[in-house]
């Protein structure tokens, strides 16, 4: 469908610059909307059946702020080391559309929650920040169902179950310069508001939406170019794509002498390409003030001190935190802080007397393939972290073997049984007697002679079938390494010219 | 009104001593809405049946334990049509909402009912409470009960005609920039408006929220401090609610005014007022002094710049609270409309009347980009200044006395046709508006035979003391005895 | 304060408002003659003075995070003119 490969080739648009900033907005974890007592999960009900007189804009009512979404959004703000003004306040922002039934949003304007932080993330390996304008609180508008296209439709419908749900928005400095920065950007922005706990993260639902603004500039220029915004972009790729279709657009229009428009345009996925929305000589006049029916916010020193002591260890902090105290590897840090229950799991594994390595090698990769395979998140795998300590404790000493042990891990995730119990109760302990191994080496060599031959001819691979006839008649019990040890010393090579 | 109608107080005596059912009440009180309100036209309907509902249960409540009853148990009231009524229509005087049934009740209106109060239906006002003469009503005019071809002052028009023309005792009004007291002023009745806060807007329609305050229309300021005293308090669904408990007002009303400092500003007295007005005023200072009060002349110096202020303010939050009226959830909207900016255009311009049309249009205009600071923000400026003046005054006064009104009640259509003229009609009544203290309007004698108000002004939470001072006077005089003498000619 | 025509219409449609020309220009001489009177802000000296949007001083006014029944459907959309299987039904947006 999309007339231009997924990935902008850099090289030809780099005569330009592009300066991008994003405004994410993020849905939180409250029970109830902003501003009512109706839920803040919508998915699923009958059409309007999440409202109440204050939601559906009813005259009359009025609008009471959820503590907990301002509780949330301080958090993110101090996650995102921004100062928290000691005085903030809500305004209106006017204008009409049948999915804002009051007629105006509120929403903050010029003394938000917070503002001047920044964000750490990581593209292609190297480490960036870029600046937070503001991080401030709103709420959401309802949906609007069209029948057929928006243009042609003859009527729409409105389903206010969303008007009202508590809307954070992180307002990103134009510091991008990229749209894989962008998708980096976002990632990392959404895992850390995932690990503090904010919202469930899901951009399929519109949890976390994203809009950006883009300019394009001839590449050593300091100027800024014309702004065009980008709305509609709910998944990493999306906002990279539709980033990267922008740049193109834009680049197209300079080379051949045409202005940018500065205007709103949407992502299209289907089509793979940002349309036309608003230009600016239709731009709304919004008429910001005041919310009058709200008392404005005072945030003493210690409650902001408060919030900050009770958040948790931050991705990046502990990323270097697991490299440094456990050892693991940068790429084994990454993985096992995507997400904070991946960390927690490694590190109660950890504090429970496991080998830092071995748990994240078997947690990055046993326990990650089987959790796949299930469908099941690692905090749901049912399989407790003192239960794969105890199993790689048995792995460390040598009681089982690896094999032993990746069958019991799976069976641990199949039936929800304890892996080392399993282990004592089937006598799966490992051989590492050099006695009996000894005989069982000479049965295996006097049954497969030429294989022994072949070995010491220079043929690698007859070993690996030697050690495996030794495993097959221990049924998997025999320590791999010592059979190994005692076929070579029984099968001398020369030593060679 | 005339001495023999009497009080709610009295008529809670009545029906604690089971002389009287409220069910008689409430029937009386129908029958005269059906004879006399054909002519005063105050109220946009009635509801009997919710209302003799409410009126047995009351009846139970007396019978079983009539001690315990509240003091306003079983005596019927009415509301201003501003205030939401679950499954009564309710319009604001507009024909935007035409139709429209709440699923909720106003708290004060609730706090009443709870309080056993019957409420009878709802009154007539200027459309979305813009106006000072309930002309802009899109339904109907009312008349005022001392003359029938004179406005009732307004917007709360139809709650203080329903009072003074003997309909009902009490009423619930609303006040924005004098709505409560101006008509109470015009129809000879007592108007109470409390700190801004102290009772819950929520279910009130709102014109201009930072100002709009809810408060009663009695036939006395004891009537009135009863029904305060019942809708007062904090209510958690209101976030500019008052968190604090209410002072009884009650205790106090007897009290003396011996000693007190009374303000009466310079100010005020400097506007264009009528020389009749003026001597009633004169004469309530008289009265105030020989009570052993002492009046000492106040500044508010910003008194003139308050009404510019007000008239930038109170539109500017009317144009944004009147955007929900789009006819998309609620109210007749536009059937027929092809797309979806002619149905906003056809609902907004047929749904509202001139007035609401012009104030929206100037709220628009004064938040709109590049004039916001020249405006708004200017007119936010110039209300510090006015609250601040009555801070300086108070510091040196208990309370301040003034006319409630430059005038008596002018004729109906007098100032239809001047927007300007008609705003002027709350410069001595908006100032406390925009600094959210409490304000009442007593009777205070007659002008040519039309009644004139006697405003008291208290400091922010002093709510008692204004209706103390209020109630002082109206002990000294009979003027609150005193009735429309059209009224036996309506029954 | 003068205005033009052209503000008011510009004004009159963020309002949503459907003035007819003659209607414009009614509220083009009416707003002009309001703004006049009101003009006298601009003489106030208010050069350190801040705005008040509220009186009093409420300040965190806020509730908890605890749910409250919703209303049923048929109640949250008994007064709608147009509604479609539970849904609002407006006209097209364009």
């Amino acid at each position: 469908m999309t007339a231009l490969p997924a990935v902008a080739p850099v090289g030809r648009a780099a005569e330009f610059e592009a300066v991008i900033g994003l405004e994410v907005h993020v849905q939180l974890l409250t029970r109830t909307k902003m501003f009512c007592g109706c839920a803040a999960t919508y998915l699923g009900l009958p059409p309007n059946s999440n409202t109440c007189p204050v939601c559906l804009g009813l005259p009359g009512t009025l609008p009471v702020i959820n503590q907990e979404a301002v509780a949330l959004t301080l958090r993110t703000a101090l996650a995102l080391q921004c100062e928290i003004p000691k005085f903030s306040k809500f305004d209106r922002k006017n204008y009409f559309y049948p999915d804002l039934p009051k007629g105006y949003q509120i929403s903050q304007y010029d003394l938000p929650l917070s503002q001047r932080g920044w964000l750490e993330f990581e593209v292609a390996g190297v480490e960036r920040a870029a600046g937070i304008t503001r991080v401030h609180l709103e709420e959401d508008a309802g949906k609007l169902l069209h029948e057929g296209e928006l243009g042609s439709a003859d009527h729409s419908l409105v389903d206010l179950n969303r008007a009202g749900v508590p809307l954070m928005e992180v307002v990103g400095e134009p510091d991008l310069r990229s749209p894989a920065e962008a998708r980096a950007y976002v990632t990392a922005l959404r895992q850390l508001l995932m690990y503090i706990g904010v919202t469930d993260g899901n951009m399929e639902e519109g949890s976390l939406r994203c809009d950006a603004n883009i300019s394009l500039r001839p590449a050593g220029s300091q100027a800024l170019g014309v702004k065009v915004e980008v709305k509609n972009m709910n998944s990493f790729r999306s906002v990279q794509r539709a980033l990267e279709f922008e740049i193109e657009r834009q680049a197209g229009l300079l080379r051949a002498g045409e202005p940018v428009e500065q205007a709103t345009r949407g992502w299209s996925e289907p089509e793979g390409r940002t349309v036309p929305q608003r230009s600016k000589e239709e731009a709304e006049d919004y008429r910001y003030f005041p919310e009058p029916d709200l008392p404005p916010l005072v945030i003493a020193r210690e409650q902001v001190e408060a919030i900050r002591s009770a958040l948790p260890e931050l991705p990046r902090a502990r990323r270097l935190r697991l490299q440094q105290d456990h050892g693991v590897s940068a790429a084994e840090a990454h993985l096992l802080t995507a997400r904070a229950p991946e960390a927690d799991y490694f590190e109660a594994v950890v504090a429970a007397g496991a080998p830092p390595k071995l748990a994240a090698t078997w947690q990055l990769n046993e326990l990650a393939g089987l959790c796949q395979r299930h469908h099941r998140p690692l905090e749901a795998s049912g399989l407790a972290p003192e239960r794969l300590a105890a199993l790689l404790s048995l792995v460390e000493a040598g009681t089982i073997n690896g094999g032993t042990a990746k069958e019991l891990l799976a069976e641990g995730i199949e039936t929800g049984a304890d892996p080392a119990r399993l282990a004592g109760e089937r006598q799966l302990s490992q051989v590492s007697d050099a006695a009996a191994l000894t005989a069982i080496v000479e049965e295996v060599l006097q049954a497969q002679p030429r294989a022994g031959r072949d070995f010491q001819a220079g043929n690698d691979r007859a070993l690996g079938a030697l050690v495996g006839a030794v495993m097959a008649r221990t049924r998997g019990r025999a320590n791999a390494r010592l059979v190994d040890r005692l076929l070579r010393e029984r099968l001398p090579r020369d030593p060679g010219p | 009104m005339s001495a023999a109608e009497p009080t709610a107080a009295e008529l809670g005596r009545r029906l604690r001593a089971g002389e009287v059912s409220a069910r008689q009440l409430t029937e009386a009180a129908l029958a005269r809405i059906s004879a006399r309100d054909g002519r005063l036209r105050a109220f946009l309907r009635t509801s009997p049946e919710r209302a003799l509902v409410a009126a047995d249960a009351a009846d139970r409540r007396l019978r079983e334990d009539p001690g315990a009853a509240p003091p306003l148990c079983g005596v019927p009231m009415a509301v201003k049509d501003v205030l939401c009524t679950e499954g009564v229509e309710t319009t604001a005087g507009s024909r935007i909402l035409e139709g429209f049934v709440p699923p909720y009740t106003a708290t004060a209106v609730a706090r009443l009912e709870a309080a056993g109060a019957i409420c009878l239906g709802k009154l007539n006002c200027d459309e979305f409470a813009m106006g000072s003469s309930t002309e802009n009503s899109a339904y109907q005019t009312t008349a005022n009960p001392w003359d029938l071809q004179r406005v009732p002052g307004g917007s709360s028009g139809g709650s203080a005609a329903a009072v003074a023309g003997g309909l009902v005792p009490i009423t619930l009004g609303t006040d924005t920039g004098g709505s409560i007291r101006q008509p109470a002023a015009l129809c000879g009745t007592v108007g109470f408006k409390p700190t801004y806060g102290r009772v819950s807007r929520y279910g009130l329609i709102a014109f201009a929220s930072s100002l709009d305050q809810v408060g009663p229309l009695a036939r006395s300021v004891e009537d009135a401090a009863m029904a305060y005293a019942a809708v007062a308090g904090h209510d958690p669904l209101d976030a500019t609610s008052l968190p604090e408990p209410v002072p009884d007002p009650m205790g106090t009303l007897r009290g003396p005014v011996r000693g007190l400092r009374l303000g009466v500003p310079h100010e005020y007295l400097a506007q264009d007022l009528e020389p009749g007005v003026r001597a009633a005023f004169d004469a309530a200072c008289v009265v105030l002094t020989d009570l052993g009060a002492e009046l000492v002349e106040v500044h508010l110096p910003h008194t003139d710049l308050a009404l510019a202020a007000y008239y930038v303010l109170a539109p500017a939050e009317a144009s944004s609270n009147l955007a929900r009226m789009d006819g998309l959830r609620f109210g007749p909207g536009a059937p027929g409309s092809r797309t979806l900016r002619e149905a906003y255009q056809r609902t907004r311009h047929d749904g509202f009347g001139p007035e609401v049309r012009r104030r929206v249009m100037l709220g628009t205009y004064a938040l709109s980009s590049g004039y916001y600071d020249a405006y708004y923000r200017r007119a936010q400026q110039v209300r510090t200044l006015v609250a601040r003046d009555f801070t300086q005054a108070f510091a040196t006064v208990d309370a301040i006395v003034s006319p409630t009104s430059p005038t008596v009640a002018f004729p109906l259509g007098a100032r239809t046709r001047d927007p300007l003229a008609m705003y002027a009609c709350d410069i001595l009544t908006l100032p406390c508006n925009l600094a959210g203290i409490p304000g009442i309007s007593v009777p205070a004698g007659f002008s040519e035979g039309l009644p004139v108000g006697l405003q008291v002004l208290a400091p922010a939470g002093e709510d008692a003391r204004c209706l103390r001072v209020a109630a002082s006077y109206e002990a000294a005089t009979s003027w609150a005895a005193t009735g429309p003498p059209l009224e036996e000619a309506a029954v | 304060m003068p205005i033009d025509l052209d503000t008011v219409a510009h004004v009159a449609a963020l309002a949503r408002l459907g003035l007819s020309p003659a209607e414009l220009e009614q509220a083009r001489e009416q707003l002009s003659a309001i703004l006049d009177a009101v003009d006298r802000l601009q003489a106030a000296d208010t050069a350190s003075v801040a705005p008040t949007a509220q009186v009093g001083d409420l300040r965190n006014v806020m509730r908890a995070d605890e749910a409250r029944p919703s209303l049923p459907v048929a109640a949250a959309l008994a007064n709608a003119g147009g509604r479609q299987e539970g849904l609002l039904r407006v006209p097209a947006i364009q």
